[in-house]
C-alpha cells in the first residue's frame, strides 16, 4: 500500500511532494475559515495551550480580535495576559535561551506561518498522532513528528495513545515491526469526537494565524473579477467594432 | 465649449510638438506603425510582458518601502507586510505570481518565435535583445527570490552560487566572491537587493525599449511569415498591414483584460499556486544549519535544473546548462530553411519543434521531482531531444520540404 | 480598409465606456497603494494611548512621557500658580484659548481637565523644538517679573504655566494638548479620550 500511495506522490502534482516524505497517510480536514465559532474555540486553545511556550509573534491580538469579531475588551480578558496591550504581538515569556534547555536543544519555534509550511491535514494529524513511547525524553513520539522535541501538551483532552506494531515483509524477504494504529490506553477528559474537533479548532486557528489576509483577499477577490467581467465584455465589443474594418 | 476644448488641446498640442517629438513618436510607433493583420492568438504576449514588468516595478517599488535587506529581520518584514501593512498582502502577491506570470508569458512569446521564425533575416538582432531580456529576467528572479530569507530562498542561492564552484581553476573563488561570504549570508542578501531592485529592473527597462525600437524598426513578423513591407499600396502604406492603434491597442486592451482576469483569480484565491509560485518551505526562516529535505528552483528554471542534473559530470552538468540557454542565441544562423512559418515547413520542423516542446516541459517535470534512477533516465533522455532540436537543425531544417509561401497573408 | 458605412456613435459610445471603465480601473487600483502609506498596524500599536502614573508627582514637578514620539509634559501645578493664571492675560496671544490648540474639555483657563495638572505636548508651536520650565524668579534674563513658565531654546519663544504663549516671540500659538482622559484619580490615558470598546 504504502509503495502505491508514494508511487501515485511521486507522479502527482508535485506540492504533494511535500507531504511524501513522512511515510504515513494524512487525516483531511476541511478547512473554513468563515466558522467564526471554531477560530474563536481555536483562538482560546491556542494561548491556553500552545502560546505558553511558542510565540507567534508576527500577530498582533487586536488583529485576533478583529477578524474575529471580538472586542478589544473581550481580547483582553479571552486571550491575553495581564500586563499586555492589545496592539501587542503574540510574544511569549520563555526566554528561547531557557526553551532550548528545556526542551532538549531544540526552542520552540515559533508558530505564527507554521500553517503555511505545513498545511492543515499534517497539522490536523500532528495533533491526533502523539502515541506513548518510554525511549524518548518526554515519553512521547509522534507518527508524523519522529522525535519530535514537544511533549503531548494536550494529553489532558485527548488521553494517551499506545500504539499497536504489525509486522511487514519486504520484497527481499526481510521482516520488520511497523506501527499498524494508535489505541487510545487512557482517556482523557474529552471523548474521542470531542477532541477532534478541538484539534479541529486549533488547525482551523493555525491556519487563520498563517495568512490572516486570506479572509480579506476572497472578501475582495470576487468583486475585482465582477468588474474585469464587466470590463472585459465592453472592450470585446469595442474591439470588435474596429476590426469590422478589416477584411 | 467642446470648440474651446479642443482648440486648447490642439494648441497645447502644438506648442509641445514644437519642442518635443510627441506626434512624431506617437504616429511612428502607434497611429502610423503598421502591423500585419493577421496576427493570432501569439502575438498578445508581447504587450503583456509589458504590463506585467510595469506592474512588477510598480509593486516592487511599494514593497521596497518596507521591506529589509537584513537576514535578521528580511523574514519578518515580509509578514509585517503581510499583515500590518494595509493591503501589503496584495502587493505582495502580485509580485510573487507576477514573476511566474512573466516566464509564462516570457515562455509562449518565445515559443511563438519559434513557430513562425520570427528570429530570421531581418529580425536577428530583435531576437537577441529579447534573448538578453531574458537572460536579465532570469538573473532578476533568481535574485529575488532570495529576498524573502525563507529556507527555500537561502538553500536555493546555496545551490545555485556553488556551481560557479564546478569551474576550473577560478571556480571557488569566483562563488566566494558572488556570495561575499563562505555561505550566503547577510552580504549576499545585501547585494542581491541592490541587484534586485535597481541594477537588473534598470537593465530590463532599457533593453524593452531597445527590444520594442528594434521591432519598429524591421516591421512585426506575422502567423504567415511573410514580409508586408514586400507589396504596398501607392501611399507607400503595406497591403496587408493595419495601424496598431487602434486596432492592436484594442486588441491588446482585450488580451490585458483576459489575462488580468486569470492571474487577479490566482492572486486572490490561490496565490501560492499549490507550492508552484510560492513554496511551503519558504514560510520557514533560512536556517543555514538545516537543509529542506528537497530543494528545487520554481517552476521557471527547473527545464535547465534538470539538464544540470542529467550529466554525470559536475562541470559538464554546468555547461550543458548554460548552453541549452545559450543555444537559443544561435537559432537566426541554425534556422537553414527559405521559408519563415511553421505554416510552410514540411513535416521534419513540425516534428522537431513539437519534440522539443514536449521535452521542454517533460524537463520542467523532471528538475522538480526528487532524483531517482528512472527520472534521471528521462531527464537524460529528454535532454538528448532538447539539445538536437538545435545541432540538427542546420540540417533538417534545409532538407525539410517546404510549400510555397503566398504574396498576401491569409486573413480568416 | 472598406468603404462600409461605420457606426460612429456606437464606436464613440464604447470608447467612452471603456475609457470610462479603465479610469475607474485605475481609481480603484490606487487604492491598495495609497492605503499601503497609512500608518501600519505596527505604528497603530506604538502610538496607541499611553498610560501614566500620576500618584508621585508633586507640586511643582513637571514629569515627561512619551506619546506618538513626541513629549507629553505633565506638570502639577500648585493652587498659587493657578490663581495667579488669570492675571498674565493681558501679556498673552490668545489668553482665552480660542485657536483649537486643544480638545473642547481642556478649553477653559487652566487648559486642563483637573486645574492641578497640566497636560500638553512639550513641542514649540513654532518650530518644535522642545522648549524648558524656567521657575519664578529662575531666569537670569528673564526680569523679576517672570511668573514661571516655559522657555524654547531654539527662538527665545516663552509660554505660561497653562502653555499659552507670550506677545511678542515668534511662536505663533499656545501649546498643544494632547487627547487624554482620566482612568482614576491617579491614572492618565494619553493619546485617547473616549471609551473605546
Amino acid at each position: 500500500m504504502r509503495v502505491v500511495v508514494l508511487s501515485w506522490l511521486l507522479v502527482s502534482f508535485p506540492a504533494l511532494l511535500y507531504g511524501a516524505t513522512e511515510e504515513i497517510q494524512l487525516q483531511h480536514t476541511n478547512i473554513d475559515l468563515h466558522d467564526k465559532a471554531s477560530l474563536k474555540r481555536g483562538a482560546r486553545i491556542f494561548v491556553n495551550y500552545c502560546l505558553t511556550c511558542h510565540s507567534a509573534s508576527y500577530m498582533r491580538f487586536n488583529r485576533v480580535g478583529r477578524d474575529l469579531g471580538l472586542t478589544d475588551q473581550e481580547v483582553k480578558e479571552n486571550l491575553m495576559f495581564v500586563g499586555e496591550k492589545v496592539g501587542d504581538t503574540m510574544e511569549v515569556a520563555m526566554r528561547s535561551e531557557d526553551a532550548k534547555e528545556w526542551f532538549y536543544g531544540v526552542a520552540p519555534p515559533d508558530l505564527s506561518v507554521v500553517a503555511r509550511s505545513r498545511g492543515p491535514d499534517w497539522l490536523f494529524t500532528y495533533f491526533l498522532s502523539f502515541y506513548l513511547d518510554p525511549s524518548r525524553p518526554t515519553g512521547v513520539n509522534n507518527l508524523v513528528f519522529e522525535n519530535v522535541a514537544m511533549p503531548h501538551v494536550l494529553w489532558d483532552l485527548q488521553g494517551w495513545q499506545k500504539p499497536k506494531y504489525k509486522m511487514e515483509v519486504y520484497a527481499d524477504g526481510t521482516e520488520m515491526q511497523v506501527i499498524e494504529r494508535l489505541e487510545l490506553a487512557t482517556p482523557g477528559s474529552q471523548t474521542e469526537d470531542e477532541y477532534r474537533r478541538t484539534v479541529r479548532d486549533l488547525t482551523h486557528f493555525l491556519v487563520y494565524l498563517g495568512e490572516p489576509a486570506r479572509l480579506e483577499r476572497e472578501r475582495v477577490g470576487p468583486w475585482v473579477l465582477l468588474f474585469l467581467g464587466v470590463f472585459v465584455v465592453v472592450v470585446y465589443l469595442l474591439n470588435k467594432e474596429y476590426w469590422k474594418d478589416v477584411e | 465649449m467642446m470648440n474651446a476644448v479642443a482648440k486648447l488641446s490642439r494648441t497645447t498640442l502644438s506648442w509641445i510638438d514644437a519642442r518635443f517629438p510627441l506626434t512624431k513618436l506617437w504616429n511612428e510607433h502607434a497611429a502610423k506603425y503598421y502591423a500585419p493583420k493577421n496576427f493570432n492568438f501569439w502575438y498578445f504576449f508581447g504587450s503583456l510582458a509589458l504590463l506585467v514588468l510595469v506592474l512588477q516595478i510598480l509593486t516592487g517599488i511599494w514593497l521596497t518601502m518596507n521591506y529589509k535587506p537584513s537576514a535578521e529581520q528580511a523574514f519578518a518584514s515580509v509578514e509585517y507586510i503581510m499583515r500590518d501593512v494595509e493591503w501589503g498582502w496584495l502587493i505582495r502577491y502580485i509580485h510573487a505570481v507576477g514573476a511566474s506570470a512573466f516566464f509564462v508569458i516570457v515562455y509562449l512569446h518565445m515559443f511563438r518565435g519559434l513557430m513562425y521564425g520570427s528570429y530570421k533575416t531581418p529580425r536577428e538582432l530583435l531576437w537577441i535583445t529579447g534573448m538578453f531580456i531574458y537572460l536579465t529576467l532570469m538573473a532578476e528572479a533568481f535574485t529575488g527570490y532570495l529576498l524573502p530569507w525563507g529556507q527555500m530562498s537561502y538553500w536555493g542561492a546555496q545551490v545555485i552560487t556553488s556551481l560557479f564552484g564546478v569551474i576550473p581553476f577560478v571556480g571557488d573563488s569566483l562563488a566566494l566572491w558572488i556570495r561575499g561570504d563562505y555561505v550566503i549570508s547577510d552580504v549576499t542578501l545585501n547585494r542581491f537587493f541592490a541587484f534586485h531592485v535597481i541594477a537588473l529592473p534598470l537593465i530590463l527597462l532599457i533593453l524593452a525599449v531597445v527590444h520594442v525600437m528594434a521591432l519598429h524598426e524591421v516591421g512585426s513578423n506575422n502567423p504567415d511569415g511573410i514580409e508586408i513591407k514586400a507589396t504596398k499600396n501607392a501611399n507607400g502604406v503595406p497591403l496587408d498591414g493595419i495601424p496598431f492603434h487602434p486596432y492592436y491597442t484594442v486588441k491588446d486592451l482585450f488580451g490585458a483584460a483576459v489575462f488580468l482576469i486569470i492571474f487577479l483569480a490566482i492572486v486572490f484565491f490561490t496565490p501560492e499556486f499549490g507550492g508552484w509560485f510560492i513554496e511551503p518551505d519558504n514560510f520557514v526562516p533560512a536556517d543555514p544549519l538545516q537543509t529542506p529535505a528537497h530543494i528545487k528552483p520554481l517552476w521557471y528554471f527547473t527545464p535547465f535544473y534538470a539538464i544540470l542534473r542529467a550529466v554525470p559530470h559536475p562541470l559538464g552538468g554546468f555547461l550543458a546548462m548554460g548552453a541549452a540557454v545559450f543555444l537559443f542565441f544561435l537559432l537566426p544562423w541554425l534556422d537553414r530553411s527559405v521559408v519563415n512559418s511553421i505554416r510552410y515547413r514540411g513535416w521534419m520542423y513540425r516534428v522537431a519543434l513539437f519534440t522539443f516542446a514536449v521535452s521542454f516541459v517533460a524537463l520542467g517535470y523532471l528538475g522538480m521531482q526528487l532524483p531517482t534512477p528512472t527520472s534521471a533516465f528521462f531527464a537524460r533522455f529528454f535532454s538528448v531531444l532538447y539539445f538536437a532540436f538545435f545541432v540538427f537543425m542546420p540540417i533538417y531544417t534545409r532538407i525539410d520540404r517546404t510549400r510555397p509561401v503566398p504574396k498576401r497573408v491569409v486573413y480568416k | 480598409m472598406n468603404e462600409k458605412a461605420v457606426d460612429v456613435a456606437r464606436r464613440r459610445f464604447l470608447t467612452a465606456l471603456t475609457t470610462l471603465m479603465c479610469a475607474v480601473g485605475v481609481v480603484f487600483a490606487a487604492i491598495p497603494f495609497i492605503a499601503f502609506m497609512k500608518p501600519s498596524a505596527r505604528a497603530k500599536a506604538v502610538g496607541g494611548p499611553v498610560e501614566v502614573d500620576i500618584s508621585k508627582l508633586k507640586p511643582r514637578e513637571l514629569m515627561v512621557e512619551k506619546w506618538r514620539g513626541k513629549p507629553v509634559w505633565i506638570l502639577r501645578r500648585s493652587e498659587e500658580t493657578l490663581a495667579a493664571l488669570p492675571s498674565l492675560d493681558d501679556q498673552l496671544v490668545d489668553p482665552e484659548s480660542e485657536e483649537a490648540q486643544q480638545p473642547e474639555y481642556a478649553k477653559n483657563e487652566y487648559r486642563s481637565i483637573a486645574p492641578e495638572y497640566l497636560v500638553v505636548i512639550g513641542l514649540c508651536t513654532h518650530l518644535g523644538c522642545s522648549p524648558k520650565l524656567v521657575p519664578p524668579g529662575a531666569g537670569r534674563d528673564l526680569g523679576s517679573h517672570w511668573p514661571g513658565g516655559f522657555v524654547c531654546p531654539c527662538h527665545g519663544s516663552q509660554f505660561d504655566l497653562a502653555g499659552r504663549v507670550f506677545k511678542g516671540w515668534p511662536a505663533p500659538a499656545n501649546l498643544v494638548v494632547p487627547p487624554y482622559r482620566y482612568l482614576d484619580k491617579t491614572r492618565l490615558l494619553i493619546g485617547e479620550d473616549r471609551v473605546i470598546i
